[in-house]
Formats: C-alpha cells, sequence, structure tokens
C-alpha cells in the first residue's frame, strides 16, 4: 500500500532534479537548477497570486459556509439529511462540465449580464469571465461543499443549550458567535479551511477555463510545463515547491495549537 | 411577599398541535422559592423557557418587576438560569464560566474578581477555579452552573431540574444546600421539577401542573395535607384510594360508606369542605400512614379493614406491602423497620389495615 502512494511521488522527486532533454525527455543528471528557476520574480508571483486567490477562496467559503451549516445543523433531523444531500449532488456531475457551465453563464452575452441588464440594474455587460474574480466563484462554487460538511459536523455537535446559556448570560448576538459558537466549532472550521485551501492553491480546471492567460495559478504553471513545454523536471520542482509550501503551513499552524492547547492556559 | 416579583397572566404556548402550557397564571414573591412540580409534558419547562425569553407566549404576558418580558430578548432579561445538564461553556475555565456573565455586561475586572472569587468560596469551588468543566465531577459542575448564574444577581433564578443528573446522596446534600444559598442571596428561585419530595423540600410554595394547566398552588404543607385533586394527591405519593359516599355528617367528621367494597363498611373520615349528606368522595390514604395487625381490635384506630398481603418487599429502612382489599383494589403499605422486634408479614398472610380518621383526605367529587 505505502508503495502504491509513495512510488509515484518518489519519482516526481526524482525528476525534479533531472533536466529537460533537448526534445522533451528526461535528462538523468542531478542539480538544483529547477529549484533555483522556481525562485524566479515570475514564478514567484504565479506562486504569490495563486496563495492569495486560494486564501480569499478560503475566506469566502468560510463566510458563505457557516450560515449555512449551521442552518442545517439547526434544523429539524428529517430535513438535514435532505439539505445536505443538496450540498452533495453537484458531486454527481463532472466538475468539468460544471465549470464549463459556469463559462456561460459569465460570458459577455451569458446569463449573469442578460439577467442584471434585463433588471435595470447595469448598462453595459460586466466583463467577469477570464478574471480573477471569475476564478474566485468557480473557487467557491467547487469547493463550499468541502467546507460546509465539517462545518455542519462541529455545529451539529453543539449544544443548543451552550448557545442558549451565553444568550442567557446578557452576549449580545455576536458575543455569542465570537466566544462560544466559534471556539466550540474550531476544529470544523480548521478541518474546512484546510479542505478548501489545499485543492484551491492547486486548482488547475477552474483557472485554466474561467481565468484565461490573466488569470495563472501554480496549478497551471505545472500543467503548462508538463504538457506543452514538456519540461517534466522543471515541473516536477514546481510541484514539490507547491506541496513544501503546504506542509510547512500545516506544520506551523499544528505547531501554534499544540503550544496554546496546554490546560489551565486558556485565560 | 407583598409584592409579586414574577407574574404570569393566562400564559398560552401551542408547540405545533399540543397545548404545552394552556392558560397559566402564577404570582411569585420576591424573595421566594417557588418549584412548579409535574411529570414530564407538564408544561413546567416550557414554561420556564418562556420566563427565561427562549420562548415567546402565544397568547397573555410575563412580568418581571412589574415590567412586561413581551419585547424583551433573553440576554435582556433580569433572570438567570440553571440548565438541566448545566450546559456550561466547555473551552472555559470554572472562573471563565462564571466571569462570563459579568464580562458581557462590561464590569470593571477587579470588580469581576472580586465578586468571582466570593461566589466561588459560597460553592467551595475557589480551589479548583482553574479547571475545565470536562474535570469536574457532576456535583461540581451544578456549583458551577448555580455560581455562574448567582454571580449575576439576578432579579430571578431559574432553575431547570437543578438536581435531576445528581445521585442520590448528592441530591439529597443539594437540596439542603440549594436551599440554604437561596436564604443567603436572597434572591427568587423559581425551580422546576417533576421530584416532590425535593419540591417539597426546598420550597416557600409549590405549583403543580398537568399538561399545561395549573392543578394546585400552596405551601408544601397545604399541597401535602390537602390535595386539591386525585391527581395532585397521587403525585405527591398518595396512592392509595377508595370510592365513597358519605353516610352521615357529625360536626367535623363524616363516616363514609365504602362502595366498591364487600359489604359496604363504613369509615371514620374528615368532612371535606362542600360536602354533605349523600355525597360522593374519594378516600385517599398514604402507604407510610397505615398500620398493619393480624388481630382484630388490638388497639384503638378509627377504622378497620381485613385484607390479604400479596407481596412483601424488604426495601432496607423497612418492608413494602402490597395490600389486597378485594380483587382489584390493592393498597400500598410502607412500615418502617423502627423497631427491631416489629412483625412480618408473609404473602398469603390475612391481616387487618388500620388508620385514623385525620390520616385520610378525603376529595369530593
Amino acid at each position: 500500500m505505502g508503495a502504491f502512494f509513495f512510488l509515484p511521488l518518489l519519482l516526481v522527486l526524482v525528476i525534479s532534479f533531472a533536466s529537460r532533454g533537448t526534445y522533451g525527455g528526461v535528462e538523468w543528471s542531478f542539480s538544483l537548477a529547477n529549484y533555483a528557476t522556481v525562485a524566479d520574480p515570475l514564478y514567484l508571483k504565479i506562486f504569490l497570486h495563486s496563495l492569495v486567490l486560494a486564501l480569499v477562496a478560503t475566506v469566502l467559503c468560510l463566510v458563505l459556509g457557516f450560515p449555512l451549516a449551521y442552518y442545517i445543523a439547526r434544523l429539524p433531523v428529517r430535513w438535514q439529511g435532505v439539505w445536505l444531500l443538496l450540498v452533495m449532488i453537484p458531486f454527481w456531475t463532472n466538475f468539468l462540465v460544471r465549470t464549463y457551465a459556469w463559462i456561460f453563464m459569465l460570458r459577455t452575452e451569458g446569463l449573469l449580464n442578460s439577467l442584471l441588464i434585463g433588471s435595470g440594474l447595469i448598462d453595459k455587460p460586466l466583463e467577469v469571465l477570464f478574471s480573477d474574480t471569475a476564478v474566485l466563484i468557480g473557487l467557491v462554487y467547487g469547493y463550499l461543499p468541502f467546507m460546509v460538511l465539517p462545518l455542519y459536523a462541529a455545529i451539529e455537535r453543539l449544544p443548543r443549550s451552550v448557545v442558549e446559556a451565553a444568550w442567557d448570560l446578557y452576549a449580545p448576538a455576536w458575543a455569542v458567535f465570537w466566544r462560544v459558537i466559534l471556539p466550540l466549532t474550531k476544529p470544523g472550521v480548521v478541518a474546512g479551511c484546510i479542505l478548501v485551501f489545499i485543492p484551491s492553491l492547486g486548482a488547475f480546471i477552474t483557472p485554466d477555463l474561467l481565468g484565461g492567460a490573466r488569470s495563472m495559478m501554480v496549478g497551471n504553471l505545472i500543467q503548462h510545463e508538463y504538457l506543452v513545454v514538456r519540461d517534466w523536471p522543471f515541473g516536477s520542482a514546481v510541484s514539490f515547491v507547491l506541496m513544501g509550501l503546504v506542509l510547512t503551513g500545516l506544520m506551523a499552524y499544528l505547531r501554534t495549537e499544540e503550544t496554546m492547547n496546554k490546560p489551565g492556559e486558556e485565560r | 411577599m407583598t409584592d409579586n416579583h414574577v407574574e404570569l397572566r393566562d400564559v398560552v404556548k401551542r408547540h405545533g398541535a399540543t397545548l404545552a402550557v394552556d392558560g397559566l397564571s402564577l404570582e411569585v414573591g420576591r424573595g421566594e422559592f417557588f418549584s412548579i412540580l409535574g411529570p414530564s409534558g407538564a408544561g413546567k419547562t416550557t414554561t420556564l423557557r418562556m420566563l427565561a425569553g427562549f420562548e415567546r407566549p402565544d397568547q397573555g404576558d410575563i412580568l418581571i418587576e412589574g415590567r412586561s418580558m413581551r419585547q424583551v430578548p433573553p440576554n435582556h432579561r433580569p433572570v438567570n438560569l440553571v440548565f438541566q445538564h448545566y450546559a456550561l461553556f466547555p473551552h472555559l475555565t470554572v472562573a471563565g464560566n462564571i466571569a462570563f456573565g459579568l464580562e458581557m455586561r462590561r464590569v470593571p475586572t477587579a470588580e469581576i474578581q472580586d465578586r468571582v472569587g466570593t461566589i466561588l468560596d459560597m460553592v467551595k469551588l475557589r480551589p479548583k477555579q482553574d479547571r475545565l468543566p470536562a474535570q469536574l465531577s457532576g456535583g461540581e459542575q451544578q456549583r458551577v452552573a448555580l455560581a455562574r448564574a448567582l454571580v449575576n444577581r439576578p432579579a430571578v433564578l431559574l432553575l431547570d431540574e437543578p438536581l435531576g443528573a445528581l445521585d442520590q446522596q448528592l441530591r439529597l446534600d443539594m437540596q439542603v444546600e440549594l436551599k440554604a444559598i437561596q436564604e443567603q442571596v436572597g434572591i427568587t428561585f423559581i425551580c422546576v421539577t417533576h421530584h416532590q419530595e425535593e419540591a417539597l423540600t426546598m420550597s416557600d410554595r409549590v405549583a403543580v401542573m398537568n399538561h399545561g394547566r395549573l392543578l394546585q398552588v400552596g405551601s408544601p404543607q397545604e399541597i401535602y395535607e390537602t390535595p386539591a385533586s386525585l391527581f395532585v394527591a397521587n403525585f405527591i405519593g398518595i396512592s392509595n384510594s377508595l370510592r365513597g359516599r358519605i353516610d352521615r355528617v357529625d360536626e367535623a367528621n363524616c363516616l363514609v360508606r365504602a362502595v366498591d367494597l364487600a359489604g359496604q363498611p363504613t369509615l371514620l373520615a374528615r368532612l371535606p369542605a362542600g360536602a354533605g349528606e349523600g355525597s360522593p368522595v374519594t378516600l385517599l390514604l398514604r402507604p407510610e400512614r397505615l398500620c398493619l395487625s393480624s388481630e382484630v381490635r388490638r388497639s384503638s384506630y378509627d377504622n378497620e379493614l381485613p385484607a390479604r398481603i400479596s407481596k412483601a418487599i424488604y426495601n432496607g429502612s423497612g418492608m413494602q406491602y402490597q395490600v389486597a382489599l378485594s380483587d382489584d383494589l390493592v393498597w400500598a403499605a410502607r412500615l418502617s423497620n423502627s423497631s427491631s422486634n416489629q412483625k412480618r408479614f408473609l404473602p398469603g398472610e390475612a391481616v387487618f389495615i388500620r388508620w385514623n380518621a385525620d390520616e385520610g383526605v378525603v376529595l369530593s367529587e
């Protein structure tokens, strides 16, 4: 089983130290040159851009997903199942097809613009497609369920009476949320954010179809290096830097978590 | 008890198709320990949740300190609730839980520390102030819940089955402690319970509810000595009943003819208010007030009925008997083993049940 998972990864790691052959093959020579190339400002910009988009997408998913998850978790039990099913139904259709559907909605003569113009809100069509906005819409749409499900699980476990107790103890709505609901559903928030952030960071279908040439993410870069430029070693190096970034982020989070969770240091 | 501190006026609350609270009117005086007693589904928890503000009455109004609570949300009401399963904040320490309400009302930090310290001493939890709720025993959690509410000095403290999750011994200790704390702080307590002994022990007054309706309000003694209905009588443990008709009235006493028993014997009882000769009545007797004997007329009791032991159960502090007066009328009798040489009866044995006129409660129908 271990070999099944790690052999491909190991292969990519080995290739990342090789160099590109003249006709796109892999030339077996050990060097760190590929990693040095990643540090080029051109590529660093793509990394930074991906990081920002992934972060914004995660925050948007959290802001949209929390009220939805809270609403579902407080419904009568028989309705919860129905709503969770509705949240998951999009998964039954191919992601590529659903992303194409967004192109039809967002383009200049698309559904969004005809609705907005038809209702008299705007005169000129919005240029949404092939922009960061379109990528964000695509990412949030695609990964919102990954946020809602762990949040739902966490909120569903939170006893109503604990929330009522805060309310009874003079807490206004915002304090009930910040002082009680959020701290007690943190595991769900963290799980949801990780589940949204990581695939968003490495996304390539969404930026490819909705972002066009103007919004390139790391995922596109890797795809581009592998399939268009046929520079497998450089593509592998970019993949590993991405993986390193994600792992470092997770480790740093877990470390702060450990130091903060020592009993008796709550206040 | 001169002014009405809490007042419910014709409060109606529906949960879907069921009437949870059906036209409830109550008045609770300042500083009173008031209990609402009833079986589950009686509407007592709904009443408490309406007082706390989590539910709104469909009709009627609730007044606290003379002010209508109709438009007041829970966080602006001068009441605090001790939840049935405590609902402590699991991520805050004991001190953090207790300070929560004061912090929300922006009480100065120094005063918060002061008040939290005082209340920690009162509930004897000072050494455990830095523990999390999960590290406490059930009894300790219960005291944190009480402290977390009391520290705010609410006008009214609401308690939802406060001792329900405790074991028997702790429950008895806490009954006494809770009453002592209430006398110490002088705050109005409204307590909901299904436990009759708890309600009678702690309260100044008790309201008995069933199916959303108020059946009787009175001091524990009034409820216990003169229950107003068969339901109240049964609920507070007067389980033995006998249907009859008043045969003869003699000043404060009457002779009740037991119409369901063979030979229709007459029994001496206190005359209930509003009843006269010929009135149909129910005679009620407490299991612990009955005497059993195997001989006729050994002593001078007012009443005596022949019966047969159908079950005998030893329960440590005494004997519990089921005694059949006829094929379909079985009474319970509880005899404490105060004297060690007390006679034990065996199933099948013929006995006489004896009691005095004042032991019985007569309800006119």
